[in-house]
């Protein structure tokens, strides 16, 4: 039996994850649903023989129970008048906006909500290249009194929704840094740089704590790094953890897959990749219900 | 006679030369000067704005709160205004800055991102608050492109747009045609701010004004980030000896620009080599330190790294390429 599956939203989100899932065996794309027949995305999806609709959040209303779950790529605001819809029908979602109307999820960090939740958010792009390695650093320092991390994006990476939503994003990132972390003061922030050749998606990681030690940290952030990249392959550190004067510093860099937008396009990789390891993660668990 | 609105940048352009470290005690001391002479609108805060202190950027040692506060207490004439950067800055961030008493928001954002501003000047504009779009590093982009950009700022309700040349690389006869197109195709008010870079910085802020800017900003003694922007004290006598209405006590700013010497400004900006350098080459003025350093790491005439830098057209935040570079021109 196959995961049925719609995707809602035919941004550059929707349309690179559509890239994603097709690659999975065990998926059954059974609807690609966006707002505008002339998109790019609905576009390129009928080339792929999908089954495509302009009527968005409708054809889920007028199709009850057609999915097992369904990926909301579109933006904040819609997303939290998509959930009861979805949840009313049963329907599993995986939110990819910065709207946290669900429980938020980092592979590999909170796994055990994955089956549990009925809707799941994967907070930002963001949150998806820091988390992992601030949840580790979290766990070896003493006390880490303030945290600040830096995204570099492509403009050309940004779409419409990622622009009206920036707020969305930098307290999104945020919320989910203090949960993952324990940490409150937090700050967020995000550049578009429109530089040609457009520029690879980077995060650069600050961290103020006491007592850092820094051959523990570095090792325990390289091996962290080489679980992220089974699932996002490109994600590679660029500045190795240094110290100065109390701050701990590093940077990393996060080029895509060209699925749909080319290799620069980080952004959208990290947190679709994430969204399609959580999907992998309950297929296995589905699998091994029915044995 | 036409009355231009100046906007007196010092207390938030400024910091940027200090690393965002001007007192409290020195922004209540210009505040009551700039109340006194009849300043319009004073620009207060850490060199990029609200809620831009971070330790990318520079930490300051006030907050937002802090600064806002004591300015707002000391002016009674003059508005109070905030530079805010989406991004950096939410609207939570610009509600607070409105219980601290701003009166004068400018929505900043880079020359080709007008966009990312939408929430925020949409926000202020139906909360009937003076809100401003800001067009940064602007000479990276054709006049068409500036204007295609202040439309989208204007279609969102920004009651003007100011045009920041970031980098200091207009000559008067650029900044009369991006004005004069502005004017011309805009229903809101136009703004220029300049830097010192090619030494035009008083010469353009004129030109500005000729070719129909409504607003223009300025800084005592021309304080404000690397070699400066227009200098207030010159700029008022200029305006003046010009024809244009702006409403500011001269006598008692040029007082003043000896003041501030002892309790604001260490050393007043000059135009050094490095700055007409990335002037010319439409480079990020923060791009001075690690051109400095990587020069000197490879033994290379820093005028021919940046004359590539240039060409390759870099922008703020893709320091990581200075290397690369650098590493070829070794070769």
């Amino acid at each position: 039996m196959k995961f049925k599956v719609g995707i809602l939203g035919t941004g550059n989100i929707g349309t690179d994850l559509l890239f994603k899932i097709l690659k999975l065996d065990f998926i059954e794309v059974i609807i690609f649903a966006g707002r505008r027949y002339d998109s790019d995305g609905i576009k390129i999806a009928k080339s792929k023989n999908i089954t495509v609709t302009d009527k968005g959040i409708q054809y889920f209303i007028d199709n009850p129970k057609c999915c097992d779950l369904v990926y909301d790529c579109t933006n904040s605001e819609d997303a939290k008048k998509h959930a009861p819809i979805l949840k009313s029908q049963g329907i599993k979602v995986i939110d990819l906006t910065p709207a946290k109307i669900g429980s938020m999820c980092v592979p590999y960090v909170n796994n055990e909500i994955i089956l549990k939740e009925d809707n799941i958010n994967m907070i930002t792009c963001g949150g998806q290249s820091s988390i992992p390695l601030l949840h580790v650093l979290s766990n070896h320092c003493d006390n880490i009194e303030y945290i600040e991390i830096v995204s570099q994006i492509a403009s050309k990476s940004a779409g419409m929704a990622t622009r009206i939503n920036v707020d969305d994003y930098i307290k999104t990132t945020k919320k989910a840094i203090t949960q993952f972390t324990n940490c409150k003061n937090v700050k967020v922030i995000l550049n578009l740089n429109p530089a040609e050749p457009c520029v690879d998606m980077q995060t650069t990681i600050f961290i103020k704590s006491k007592n850092l030690n820094l051959s523990l940290l570095t090792d325990k952030v390289i091996d962290k790094i080489e679980q992220i990249k089974k699932y996002t392959p490109y994600y590679e550190l660029i500045i190795p953890p240094k110290e100065e004067d109390g701050i701990l510093i590093m940077g990393i860099k996060v080029r895509g897959n060209g699925d749909y937008l080319p290799e620069y396009a980080g952004n959208l990789d990290i947190i679709n990749s994430a969204a399609i390891e959580v999907t992998k993660i309950l297929n296995k668990n589905e699998k091994h219900y029915n044995n | 006679m036409k009355n231009i609105i100046i906007t007196d940048s010092t207390l938030r352009d400024g910091n940027h030369s200090v690393k965002h470290t001007i007192s409290l005690d020195s922004i209540k001391r210009y505040c009551n000067f700039a109340d006194r002479v009849g300043i319009p609108i004073v620009e207060v805060g850490h060199g990029n704005g609200l809620s831009a202190s971070s330790l990318l950027i520079g930490k300051c040692p006030y907050s937002d709160e802090e600064m806002l506060k004591v300015a707002k207490e000391n002016l009674k004439n003059s508005k109070l205004g905030i530079h805010s950067i989406p991004g950096i800055a939410t609207v939570d961030d610009i509600k607070h800055s409105i219980d601290y008493g701003v009166d004068v928001f400018r929505i900043a954002t880079h020359c080709t991102e007008a966009t990312l501003s939408k929430s925020h000047i949409e926000f202020l504009s139906k909360s009937n608050k003076e809100v401003y779009g800001v067009l940064m590093m602007s000479a990276l982009v054709s006049p068409t492109q500036l204007l295609e950009q202040s439309k989208i700022m204007e279609s969102y309700g920004a009651k003007g747009v100011i045009i920041m040349d970031s980098t200091g690389t207009y000559l008067p006869m650029d900044v009369e045609e991006r004005i004069f197109l502005l004017k011309k195709e805009l229903n809101i008010l136009v703004g220029f701010h300049a830097h010192n870079n090619l030494g035009c910085a008083v010469a353009n802020s004129l030109i500005a004004v000729q070719s129909g800017a409504d607003m223009v900003d300025a800084c005592i003694r021309g304080f404000g980030a690397g070699a400066g922007n227009a200098p207030l004290e010159i700029l008022i006598p200029v305006l003046n000896k010009s024809g244009y209405d702006i409403g500011i006590d001269f006598k008692e700013t040029i007082k003043e620009s000896d003041n501030v010497m002892d309790y604001l400004i260490p050393s007043a900006p000059i135009v050094s080599p490095i700055n007409i350098l990335t002037g010319l080459s439409k480079l990020f003025s923060g791009f001075e330190k690690p051109i400095m350093k990587i020069s000197r790491l490879y033994n290379l005439e820093y005028s021919s790294l940046i004359f590539e830098l240039g060409n390759r057209k870099l922008v703020a935040g893709q320091e990581d390429l200075i290397i690369e570079i650098a590493e070829k021109l070794k070769k």
